[in-house]
């Protein structure tokens, strides 16, 4: 396999026992190409800040193998961190140090020198909006600030491959959207990027395949757009002209009366749309607007969560 | 002259960094890192040197307040390269940004170099202050310039591999605490600082001379002084030994990532 084609990380047999016994991923593969914009999601606990943990060399692994664009961590570890970034989870920088520090520093931990370090530093700050801020200290920041600073640091290096997990965590929609233009444009520069987030609609804008992990157990492993395909049902927020007393009764569909103007629907998408106003306008209900009711990755996160865990929800 | 290879070049500039942020941080905060050593070693110097030192007389044909400069010196680089070091590397664990370099391509050698020189730096600078201070009180030379860097360097090396070793265990700001207290200060105090151990008992002066803190001052004392309790050469193979043995265990439990690695 040439460069080029080197998966950006290759995850083999993984298995992750903390020292309570708690078994945390079990033999999980997963495979991100180059380039990607890669969702991994799960519920608490499922294994996904395990996984990346393991990858980034903040925890041990049981068993299993990694490669980093083709660098193994058992043996090339130094390779391969080199070729990551990582935003994680929870603030973790000192909150004494002046913001430019914190990225100075990290870009030295990389062996960049102090000059070029400095350089980069300017560059990604400006890019994140915190250079009017690099003197002050990191703690002086508000929480949506201190996770750009977070991405600032991790981009320090230009590293191939960056993981943020949960990156958007508490952050108001406003800085949200910044900071996913923000990713997208580092990806569209060919950095590989793989996100965990809580936010599915967030996965859904940005990524374009996925993996789904609970309990431990990859459950699915996809591209976004074949996940979404499955989904046979699609469920809709009618606004009504004229209040209704009962929710009408049609073949085929199933009806909610919300409250006496609102009624929602949960539409086959074999069936369509056409025959649904159709039957609607027969039976006198005028319909003044409608919209998705849920993000639909959403419907299908919770139907895949049901499903390994025994439960029998309908797609 | 040839150019060092790329990875000796990057874990260089890794190390540097280290230290520079070790550095900045205590320089940071002098107040609480630099001046209380100058302070608390004057009152020393008044109360031991100038008030009972002249009833004590001499020690070892030194006037007491001179034979216990040495020694005073040497508990400032002691507690000093030792505080800094277990508060630097528990402050990281504890605001995680010790993940900073763990996520970085650095080898646990230079990380533990890196805190480690720190401690040293700080050790040192403190020496120094506490040596300027010593001077406003009594006449200080030196017998021996080699053996007075030799020991104050390796002895700030010593403790702060003794201060990460408490910072890799510890696992609240308490534990940080628990052996300068409990077991460094009484090392140090009864360590021939204030007195020689030929004042003892013959069985309290073998006890002493398993005191390896002993050692350190008296190999400092001897390069002021040119006194000393013990031959200096056994003084210097247990300070290199200790530093062997700690440095060992160090890394192991970098390697094996305990208390910062789950």
């Amino acid at each position: 396999m040439s460069h080029s084609e080197t998966n950006a990380l290759e995850i083999r047999g993984l298995w992750k026992t903390y020292g309570n016994g708690r078994q945390a991923l079990n033999g999980i593969d997963l495979t991100v190409r180059p380039g990607d914009f890669f969702a991994l999601l799960g519920p608490n606990g499922a294994g996904k800040s395990t996984t990346i943990g393991i990858v980034t060399g903040l925890v041990n692994k049981t068993a299993g193998s990694i490669r980093v664009y083709g660098h193994d961590t058992d043996t090339a570890l130094e390779a391969a961190k080199a070729e990551i970034g990582l935003v994680p989870q929870e603030i973790n920088f000192s909150q004494f140090e002046p913001v430019i520090d914190i990225v100075v520093n990290q870009a030295g931990y990389y062996g960049i020198d102090r000059p070029l370090a400095r350089e980069r530093a300017e560059k990604y700050l400006k890019k994140l909006g915190l250079w009017e801020r690099r003197h002050d200290r990191s703690r002086t920041l508000s929480g949506g600030l201190k996770r750009r600073l977070m991405i600032a640091r991790a981009l320090a290096h230009e590293p191939r491959l960056l993981i943020l997990d949960e990156p958007t965590a508490g952050v108001d929609i406003e800085l949200r959207r910044s900071m996913w233009d923000f990713l997208r444009e580092m990806n569209r520069a060919g950095t590989t990027i793989i996100l965990t987030t809580h936010y599915l609609e967030e996965a859904e804008t940005l990524c374009r395949d996925i993996a789904i992990i609970d309990d431990g157990d990859i459950i699915e492993n996809t591209s976004m757009k074949k996940l979404i395909a499955r989904l046979n049902t699609e469920t809709f927020v009618l606004d009504l002209g004229s209040p209704i007393t009962a929710a009408p009764v049609i073949d085929g569909y199933r009806f909610r009366l919300v409250d006496p103007s609102t009624l929602e629907v949960e539409v086959n998408k074999a069936l369509g749309m056409n025959a649904l106003f159709r039957h609607l306008s027969e039976m006198g209900i005028e319909v003044q607007s409608l919209r998705n009711k849920a993000n639909r990755l959403e419907e299908l996160f919770i139907h895949l969560l049901d499903r390994n865990n025994g439960s029998d929800a309908p797609a | 002259m040839p150019r060092p290879s790329p990875r000796f070049h990057r874990y260089l500039v890794a190390y540097k960094t280290i230290v520079v942020k070790e550095v900045t941080r205590f320089a940071r905060i002098w107040l609480q890192t630099i001046l209380p050593a100058g302070v608390s070693m004057s009152l020393y110097f008044i109360v031991f040197g100038h008030l009972i030192g002249p009833r004590i007389g001499e020690i070892a044909g030194y006037p007491y307040i001179q034979y216990i400069a040495p020694g005073l010196i040497m508990m400032s680089v002691i507690m000093n390269a030792y505080a800094n070091v277990v508060s630097s590397f528990f402050g990281s664990k504890f605001q995680r940004h010790i993940e900073e370099m763990l996520v970085a391509p650095i080898p646990s050698a230079i990380i533990l170099a890196g805190f480690v020189t720190g401690g040293m730096v700080r050790g040192l600078l403190v020496g120094t202050v506490v040596t300027a201070v010593a001077l406003l009180f009594t006449e200080l030379s030196a017998h021996s310039y080699a053996v007075v860097v030799a020991t104050i360097v390796l002895t700030s090396v010593l403790f702060s591999l003794g201060g990460l070793i408490n910072g890799i265990f510890a696992q609240s700001f308490d534990d940080t605490s628990i052996i300068p207290t409990f077991v460094l200060s009484p090392l140090t105090y009864l360590g021939g600082v204030f007195y020689s151990i030929e004042l003892l008992p013959p069985v309290w002066r073998s006890v002493s001379l398993a005191n390896p803190v002993l050692y350190m001052v008296d190999a400092f004392r001897f390069g002021i002084l040119g006194v000393s309790d013990v031959p200096i050469a056994l003084a210097f193979a247990v300070i290199v030994g200790c530093i062997a043995v700690l440095w060992c265990w160090s890394l192991y439990l970098l390697n094996r990532g305990v208390g910062i690695r789950s």
